[in-house]
């Protein structure tokens, strides 16, 4: 019984004893990281397979259509199948691309979605390096991706391409300070930047606790990801596909997994700093449960991405940035400050939490509010007719 | 074990930065520069300081590499690879470039470099910031007023177009 209640704990248990028997202590150590790594280097592609589907049926549903329905019972081999079309098409190289560069910008993008995994907690103790600076760690990997989209960008020697990749860096560089002033502001509650610090100390889970975080760090995330209604890197309508116009069979591929291993790993980073990660009712009795709260509570957030992308327009560019600069770092910086202020008061920790709660609710009504006056004002000086 | 993975290191960091200089692209330059700044922040690891090696990677590469990027594709006549390389300022550079190296080898063998053996402690984050707000909290600050006053500069340079 007790090995079931922490199964997947006790599994790499005697996975490692077991293999102590017949190998030297660095073999064992070094079989364990290769496992590890192949476990991560496979969440993207895992992602990219089930969330196309997820995403395809999401949209149609929202779009009044049924979605995919060919492939398999309800479609859900339909990633497959995109998947061998990808394989099998002819990798086009542009004449006048820089090779090097071009052949290493696919790589190191799907690398950086891959590496995201390192730090996140599957379930207590179930990380593959639970490092001290772990929130850092997943910001300092997000730069690598801004190089990567740079270096396609300006390879594929195309100037679709190239507005996409200076609109992505643009993008990124923005949303990366609200996205960092809100880790901060987690970090500085729980008094830790290790992920698994950050799930044991949400005795209550912090999207009630910081409302305001959440919702700054939500928008920073889904503009990380370039979706919709942050998809201006790649607006099909104005620049083609973006950055990676010139990529082809396996090497878009490749763009494609990072771009949905990126989905699935800003939805986990979102549920072990604001939903509790893996914490469950039941779940200190049965550690093994853990995952499974934590995969679905990954999914529910994949959903609400999927419904924002499939009913908000997209922004334009000066919208996007004036929205970053604007709105998310005032705001996130208030929050910040006010966390700071209430933390060195002389209260106990629950009444520091109900402050926090009440700053963030007043926090985010007064940027609402003020917003609000903008666009009334707006509306006025433009003469157009407010329903 | 750890000798041989710091020569490694330091080999890649060092030819990546000679690629730098030599690179005929100045795109190529930048990228390789990058490079350098990955193999510093690896160094960083290998000390034991991954704060550093985060930081170091979310700084250099991911906002001075950056902008140095930015600052070549907003300058394409640059970008011409039939360019003389040299201008003909370049034996006095090669004098002060040599000067320099000189100074830096001297100070280096002058100075006695402390070895510590002693392992990081675990709350090495914690003591650096205490540090900060701490003993060094006078060039802490003047860094940041620094940093703030850059800040005011730039928005007030491109409020005036």
């Amino acid at each position: 019984m007790y090995y079931i209640q922490d199964l997947f704990v006790n599994i790499a248990r005697s996975w490692t004893s077991w293999i102590s028997g017949f190998l030297p202590l660095w073999a064992v150590s070094g079989v364990n990281y290769l496992i590890m790594a192949v476990i991560l280097v496979m969440m993207p592609v895992l992602a990219t397979l089930t969330l196309t589907w997820m995403e395809r049926k999401v949209i149609g549903r929202i779009q009044n259509r049924i979605g995919p329905n060919r492939v398999g019972p309800f479609g859900i081999f339909q990633a497959f199948a995109d998947a061998v079309k990808m394989l099998v098409k002819e990798d086009v190289i542009p004449t006048d691309a820089d090779r090097p560069v071009f052949n290493l910008a696919p790589i190191l993008i799907a690398a950086g979605a891959a590496l995201l995994w390192a730090v996140i907690p599957f379930g207590r103790g179930m990380a593959a390096a639970d490092l001290n600076v772990g929130v850092l760690y997943i910001i300092a990997i997000g730069s690598m991706t801004m190089i990567a989209m740079l270096m396609a960008g300006w390879s594929s020697n195309n100037k679709y391409a190239l507005i996409g990749a200076f609109r992505a860096v643009a993008q990124l560089l923005s949303y990366e300070v609200p996205m960092v002033l809100s880790i901060a502001t987690v970090a500085l509650v729980v008094g830790s930047m290790r992920m698994g610090a950050v799930v044991e100390a949400q005795v209550v889970p912090f999207v009630v606790v910081l409302p305001a975080t959440f919702v700054v760090y939500l928008m920073a995330g889904i503009a990380e990801t370039g979706r919709s209604p942050f998809d201006l890197l790649e607006a099909e309508s104005e620049i083609v596909a973006g950055y990676f116009v010139e990529y082809s069979g396996l090497k878009f591929g490749w763009f494609y997994i990072a771009e949905y291993g990126n989905l699935f790993a800003i939805s986990a980073i979102v549920t072990t700093l604001f939903l509790g990660g893996w914490r469950g009712p039941g779940v200190s009795a049965v550690p093994a449960l853990g995952p499974f709260y934590f995969i679905a509570k990954i999914v529910a957030v994949v959903f609400l991405m999927m419904w924002i992308r499939g009913t908000w327009p997209r922004v334009r560019i000066d919208q996007m940035l004036g929205l970053a600069w604007k709105v998310l770092v005032p705001v996130s910086l208030a929050n910040l400050l006010w966390v700071a202020f209430v933390m060195k008061l002389p209260l106990p920790t629950a009444l520091q939490w109900v402050l926090f709660v009440v700053g963030g609710l007043a926090v985010l009504a007064v940027a609402l509010g003020l917003l609000g006056r903008a666009g009334r004002r707006h509306v006025a000086s433009k003469g157009m007719v407010q329903t | 074990m750890q000798q041989v993975i710091f020569i490694v290191l330091s080999l890649l960091t060092l030819s990546a930065a000679v690629m730098v200089v030599a690179s005929r692209s100045l795109f190529r330059s930048a990228l390789w520069l990058i490079l350098a700044f990955a193999g510093i922040a690896m160094l960083f690891i290998l000390l034991q300081a991954e704060f550093l090696a985060f930081v170091h990677i979310l700084i250099y590469i991911g906002a001075i590499a950056i902008l140095i990027i930015f600052a070549i594709m907003l300058s394409r006549g640059v970008m011409d690879p039939n360019e003389p390389r040299f201008n003909d300022q370049w034996r006095l550079v090669i004098g002060f470039g040599a000067l320099l190296f000189v100074g830096l080898v001297v100070i280096m063998l002058r100075i006695p470099w402390p070895v510590n053996i002693v392992a990081v402690p675990a709350d090495a984050i914690q003591l650096l910031g205490a540090d900060f707000v701490g003993t060094y909290v006078i060039p802490f600050e003047v860094a940041s007023v620094l940093l703030v006053a850059a800040l005011i500069g730039a928005i007030v340079i491109a409020r005036e177009h």
